[in-house]
């Protein structure tokens, strides 16, 4: 009884988590634009979108701006975390709350702040600033992934490979960069899903004429029904799916890697 | 002494991005909200949040992210429990699949509720198909605090579900053991041991609710004004950056002390972020 | 003889395809320190959680003073339990852990209080009940389990491998602890552990398990005097575990030569399992010794040398306090009432009649 109520609530939750998304993703093939008649079935919306230069620009623009975002914060962030712990306690307390900021600041705050400063300097808005501002607000995440591993790998292994004849940089290539390089895999998806579903903070710094995909929808939703949203809406859901899908796959199949590796390295 | 002062040079690009791009536009905001559009000191900016409007406004965004949050909470404590009980086995799985509407666009996510809740929506659409009344929920704050609760239900689900795993099968035993009941031992042991977690759920739903303005500008129409529509429209309608600036001050002190407020009830300071 | 308090009649316990307990009955009686011996997986600790409540049998009953408390849910069991990590309520303290139980049956403020101070004194840690348990080592936690425990005044106190986490001084402290507290309490403790010197000390019984059956019950003397088989044997202590053939009552064949022995009713030139403790074999001079055979290793120990000797195709283990160097040629004896014999394991036993 008890496991059929449990069962039961999973059961709603999970509809009322799901059942918004699977909506558009019917509507998406219904040749009415009406959203309470179904008008049979029609793949003209996707064909919409993909002819759209509107949304394959802005589709452009949030995969490029999130992958360059998330290289950039990848690289800044695990020199980062080299640097703070090699700091003492005192600075690397500041850095780790500096760290906090943006992620507890809230979002419309952030975005404003980036928005005011760029006024202030006269820089003028557009792709480098979006780009700019996500890399400010991935890199705390990357260093959130990456440094609990470094804490608890690092030194030991580091020293040993040290003991053992390797040089410092040899010994930082090949023992402590592969321990850390899940963190670092898993700072780098993050920071990438945090920029493609940024809204705010682009929002507030992309200036006219650049859209992302998220910036696109807002207006777009503003102006009236829009079926490619729907089919866009579809899409992006299934790419997510087996994006996430992959993220919670690879880590693993890199960490055996990994792991293999360093057996290897034994026998040898 | 000098390779570890070396090795704490590779934070610098780091430090620099960090102060470039998160201290001086905190800091140019500052300036901006405390001062007027000829440079000169004033707190007008800042009091101009006791003018009707923007109170109501920040009222009502108090008054609906409080609502989310507590109905959050209430459906996401027995889901995360029910996680927890389920075992390590079967249960990565499930997780997964409670976590991943997170990552569909925010943008989505509320513009499907749209669709869902228009005059001419689906649920309306099929309401009447069955030949029965239709509901007129769009464009009222019960909209926004569902969209509220949508969005954000999984980010009090993660640090709950995490908190809750955290807890050790003999730690739940022994209160039984120890005659405690099935209420009991949720209220006596589950509830205290998962604080942290709950305290840090709320964070993470309380403060994007309370800040948001996309939410009520799709779901609650132009009528139903939160802060982060004021705010916003300060920036983007009446360019006048002062006033947003010193809006944007006041809603970060209002953040900044539920934070705090929080962070007293969290007496082991584990509640982090994620 | 007291009477018996539980009962555990004909339990069965399966995990997946997994059987762990195989129609076990057990027995305990009141005031008894009853310990469950046995390798990782014997189904020690799942017996011990049916006790608790934690876990159903598939099949059997536990029976507590006569009645069946089968469907009883652990918080109404006059049984409580020292986990073996301890399970402390992190976020209470010392006393409010220690008053946990005493809270839920809605006891007075003084009784409460009163309970602390005198379980706080019984495990000797009278200052600590401000401290939060994560300030307090783990043997200080592991008394403080058992003080939250004993306030609840059970009829049956369930310990599952309470030192198991401790190092081997405080293991031994802790032991010694145990016991004086059991003295004082005159209640029933039920302990498992898969370290055999513990269950020696402490025990006024031990019943050794294996792959979810008992193989044997008994006195700790018992135990390790009279091993009823192999697993028993080999389980506790070292011993030499050797082929022979019980020749006729009182006399047994090893390594081709006849020991006089004690034991009778195993029958004519039956194939058995012998069982030699390493410190009854006892090195002689070699003209009068019944087995002649060549030290090959040594070891000293401290309280005794510990040597290996062969002789009569068998490696001997043998432990005495005087040394003879490698290579040398010793002589060994065993007196008849230390030689004990053992039924060999039944399947074998088929075959040797079937090759009979």
């Amino acid at each position: 009884m008890k496991k059929v109520l449990q069962k039961a609530y999973l059961a709603l939750i999970l509809i009322f988590l799901y059942a918004p998304i699977l909506t558009l993703m019917v509507l998406s093939f219904n040749a009415s634009k009406s959203r309470a008649k179904w008008g049979g079935f029609t793949l003209r919306w996707y064909q919409e979108m993909f002819d759209s230069s509107t949304i394959m620009d802005a589709l452009y623009n949030s995969l490029s701006i999130a992958l360059f975002a998330a290289i950039i914060a990848t690289l800044i962030g695990v020199l980062a975390c080299i640097g703070i712990q090699a700091m003492g306690k005192g600075p690397r307390a500041i850095c780790m709350t500096l760290n906090n900021i943006p992620i507890l600041n809230a979002e419309i705050v952030t975005g404003l702040s980036l928005m005011i400063c760029f006024g202030a300097f006269g820089i003028s808005l557009g792709y480098g600033t979006i780009l700019v501002s996500h890399v400010a607000f991935c890199i705390p995440y990357v260093i959130l992934s990456v440094m609990p591993r470094l804490k608890t790998t690092s030194s030991a292994a580091y020293e040993a490979a040290m003991d053992l004849g390797a040089p410092p940089i040899q010994a930082f290539f090949r023992v402590v960069l592969p321990d850390l390089m899940p963190g670092i895999l898993s700072g780098f998806l993050l920071a990438f899903t945090m920029s493609l579903d940024d809204f705010v903070i682009s929002y507030f710094t992309r200036g006219r004429g650049i859209n992302t995909l998220s910036t696109l929808v807002y207006t777009q939703v503003r102006r009236g029904i829009v079926p490619t949203m729907y089919a866009l809406s579809t899409v992006i859901f299934l790419a997510v799916l087996l994006f996430l899908l992959a993220q919670n796959f690879l880590p693993q199949q890199l960490e055996k890697l990994s792991r293999r590796h360093h057996a290897r390295r034994a026998h040898e | 002494m000098s390779k570890r002062f070396g090795k704490q040079l590779l934070a610098g690009p780091y430090l620099f991005w960090m102060i470039a791009f998160t201290i001086i536009p905190l800091i140019m905001m500052g300036v901006k909200g405390l001062t007027d559009s000829q440079g000169n000191f004033t707190l007008n900016n800042l009091m101009a949040m006791g003018n009707p409007v923007n109170s109501q406004a920040l009222i009502l965004s108090l008054e609906l992210s409080l609502i989310s949050t507590v109905l959050c909470l209430l459906l996401a404590y027995p889901l995360a429990l029910i996680l927890r009980n389920m075992g390590s086995g079967s249960n990565s799985l499930i997780v997964f699949l409670f976590v991943l509407p997170m990552w569909m666009n925010f943008l989505l996510r509320t513009f499907a509720w749209q669709t869902l809740l228009e005059k001419e929506g689906v649920i309306n659409g099929l309401l009447s198909a069955l030949g029965l009344p239709g509901i007129n929920i769009i464009n009222t704050p019960a909209a926004i605090v569902l969209g509220m609760v949508y969005n954000f239900l999984p980010f009090m689900v993660l640090p709950l579900y995490n908190a809750l795993a955290k807890i050790s099968d003999d730690v739940i035993n022994a209160a039984h053991d120890l005659g405690a009941n099935r209420a009991q031992t949720l209220v006596r042991v589950l509830i205290p041991q998962s604080l942290p977690g709950i305290i840090s759920g709320i964070t993470m739903v309380f403060v994007p609710a309370l800040t948001t303005f996309v939410i009520s500008d799709i779901l609650g129409g132009a009528k139903i004004l939160l802060i982060g529509n004021v705010i916003e429209q300060q920036f983007t309608v009446s360019y006048d950056w002062n006033t947003g600036a010193g809006l944007s001050i006041v809603l970060m002190i209002f953040v900044l002390a539920s934070m705090a407020l929080l962070n007293i009830f969290d007496k082991n300071g584990e509640g982090t972020v994620l | 003889m007291s009477t018996p308090l539980i009962d555990l009649v004909g339990i069965t316990k399966r995990f997946d395809d997994t059987l762990v307990l195989d129609d076990l009955n057990l027995s305990i009686r009141e005031n008894e320190f009853v310990t469950l011996l046995g390798p990782s997986g014997c189904g020690k600790t799942t017996t011990l959680r049916i006790l608790g409540g934690f876990t159903q049998p598939d099949q059997g009953k536990v029976l507590f003073e006569g009645k069946d408390i089968s469907n009883v849910p652990p918080h109404k069991r006059q049984l409580n339990t020292v986990f073996q990590k301890y399970a402390l309520f992190s976020h209470l303290n010392i006393e409010e852990n220690i008053a946990f139980g005493l809270k839920i049956k809605k006891k007075s403020k003084q009784y409460i209080r009163d309970k602390i101070d005198y379980a706080l004194k019984l495990v000797n840690l009278d200052d600590y009940g401000k401290r939060m348990p994560d300030s307090l080592s783990g043997g200080q936690q592991q008394r403080i389990a058992i003080a939250r425990a004993i306030v609840n005044e059970p009829k049956v106190l369930l310990l599952d491998e309470p030192l198991g986490a401790l190092d081997l001084k405080l293991r031994q402290d802790m032991q010694y602890e145990l016991i004086r507290l059991k003295n004082e309490l005159g209640i029933t403790f039920v302990y498992v552990t898969h370290d055999q010197e513990e269950a020696l000390t402490m025990s006024d019984t031990i019943v050794v398990m294996n792959q979810g059956y008992i193989q044997q019950m008994g006195t700790p003397e018992q135990i390790y005097n009279e091993p009823e088989n192999a697993f028993v044997a080999d389980f506790i202590g070292d011993s030499n575990i050797i082929d022979g053939t019980m020749i006729q009552d009182l006399v047994v064949e090893i390594c081709g030569v006849r020991f006089p022995c004690v034991d009778t009713g195993f029958g004519r030139n039956k194939p058995v399992d012998v069982v030699i403790r390493p410190e009854d074999v006892e090195l002689i001079q070699s003209e009068n010794a019944p087995l002649i055979g060549t030290v090959s290793h040594l070891i000293f120990k401290g309280v005794h040398y510990e040597m290996e000797v062969e002789a009569g195709g068998f490696t001997w283990l043998v432990h005495s306090t005087s040394m003879s160097p490698v290579g040398s040629r010793v002589g060994l004896y065993v007196s008849p009432e230390n030689i004990q014999i053992m039924n060999k394991p039944a399947s074998e036993d088929e075959e040797a009649q079937v090759n009979e």
